[in-house]
């Protein structure tokens, strides 16, 4: 994301917004079976709550994999463009994992971070994002390149465009408040994989 | 069993069986022990072989691929394995999905660090506690029938999967 027009340098300089708005926002825009994988908690929650797609992967128990996970979908299937909803804390948890990302460059995935400076489903305790660390300039440092934070909506939605039709790989950083979901997703592992491989096309 | 003395090395075996099982992606994080392996996977375009961070993250991205249609083995030290708990109860076991993971068993047999000794002896009471198939492979004429058979039983009962590879077959590594 050369581009820095909506993009600001720095975490302070984003507005916050909602992950429900933001979740919706992208589910929108994605018109080629795209593949999201939704990271712990509350992230892929309102992934469900944006409305299920059979491409959609809700992770429910590894903290800090959606990005892996995301990773591997995006290598074994290069046509299709893929999605990670991560979560600082989770993000904070796997850094390494932007490292790999890095190193193997999938031009079809992109990373989005929640950045509540929080574990907010474990009750809000301020995460290092939460007292300054920047995971956006963690990502480029990292050689991901194109990472930028969203300045507002309107900028997510422009940098979700540029995702969806250009060489990644792209980390978006979106800084978001701590509303509480407004779904559930429904707790039956066994059942998002078979669905998501069905949708993936893996499976008949 | 095939006659040992007329077999290739281990590591050509195991490279070998991936092969004939499609496996193609190699998420690992080094070991000593597997360098063989590892110097062959990367030096044969059939596979896509490259280092990650921490094994958890392997394992995510072997899950990854398994859904997306591609194989995986992840290549990892005993050590390593101690880090999996979490992922193979949380993702894995519950998903159904195959991961399959080749270990160099270290810690044991005359090795020489105490941290690796101790560590190993959680891998095979992790690995029962998660009722989880895991294969020590000792012998180089049984090699490839482990590794083949593992991979296939859990690719069709959809369970994740573990093959040791012991210092008996590969030499290890012992006090200089
Ligand atoms: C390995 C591990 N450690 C701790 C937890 C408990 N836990 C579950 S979700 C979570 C917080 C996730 O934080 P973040 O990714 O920022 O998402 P948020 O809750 O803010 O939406 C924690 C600590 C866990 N599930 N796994």
């Amino acid at each position: 994301m050369s581009a820095i027009q909506n993009q600001p340098v720095s975490r302070d300089q984003a507005k916050v917004m909602r992950r429900a708005d933001l979740t919706r926002r992208l589910v929108a825009r994605l018109k080629h079976e795209e593949a999201v994988i939704g990271g712990i908690g509350f992230s892929n929650f309102d992934l469900f709550g944006a409305g299920h797609r059979a491409q959609n992967f809700y992770m429910l128990g590894s903290m800090g994999l959606a990005v892996p996970i995301a990773l591997g979908v995006a290598l074994a299937q290069k046509q299709r463009r893929v999605f990670a909803l991560e979560g600082d804390g989770s993000l904070l948890m796997q850094l390494g994992a932007l490292g790999t990302v890095a190193t193997q460059r999938p031009t079809n995935l992109c990373i989005v971070v929640l950045d509540n400076g929080a574990y907010q489903i474990t009750g809000g305790q301020m995460a290092a994002s939460g007292a300054g660390t920047d995971l956006i300039a963690i990502a480029r440092a990292s050689g991901l390149a194109q990472s930028a934070w969203a300045a507002d909506e309107t900028a997510f939605e422009e940098m979700v465009d540029r995702a969806l039709t250009e060489d990644g790989p792209f980390v978006i950083g979106c800084r978001i408040d701590n509303a509480r979901p407004e779904k559930q997703t429904p707790r039956d592992p066994s059942r998002i994989r078979d669905d998501f491989m069905r949708g993936l096309g893996v499976k008949k | 069993m095939p006659d040992a003395a007329a077999l290739p090395p281990w590591h050509q075996i195991v490279l070998d069986t991936f092969k004939q099982n499609d496996i193609r992606l190699i998420p690992y994080v080094p070991d000593n022990v597997l360098r063989p392996l590892i110097e062959g996977v990367h030096a044969d375009p059939f596979f896509h072989a490259f280092t990650c961070a921490r094994e958890e993250e392997a394992l995510g991205i072997a899950a990854g691929a398994w859904m997306g249609g591609l194989r995986s083995m992840v290549l990892m030290q005993t050590s390593g394995f101690a880090t999996l708990a979490n992922v193979i109860a949380s993702l894995a076991v519950p998903a159904q999905i195959p991961v399959l993971m080749m270990v160099s068993e270290r810690g044991t047999l005359g090795e020489f660090n105490q941290g690796q000794a101790l560590v190993a002896r959680t891998m095979r009471p992790v690995m029962d506690a998660l009722a989880m198939e895991h294969h020590t492979i000792t012998r180089l004429d049984e090699t490839g029938f482990i590794v083949d058979r593992t991979i296939r039983q859990a690719v069709a009962t959809q369970a994740p999967a573990t093959l040791i590879l012991s210092p008996l077959l590969t030499g290890g590594k012992a006090q200089p």
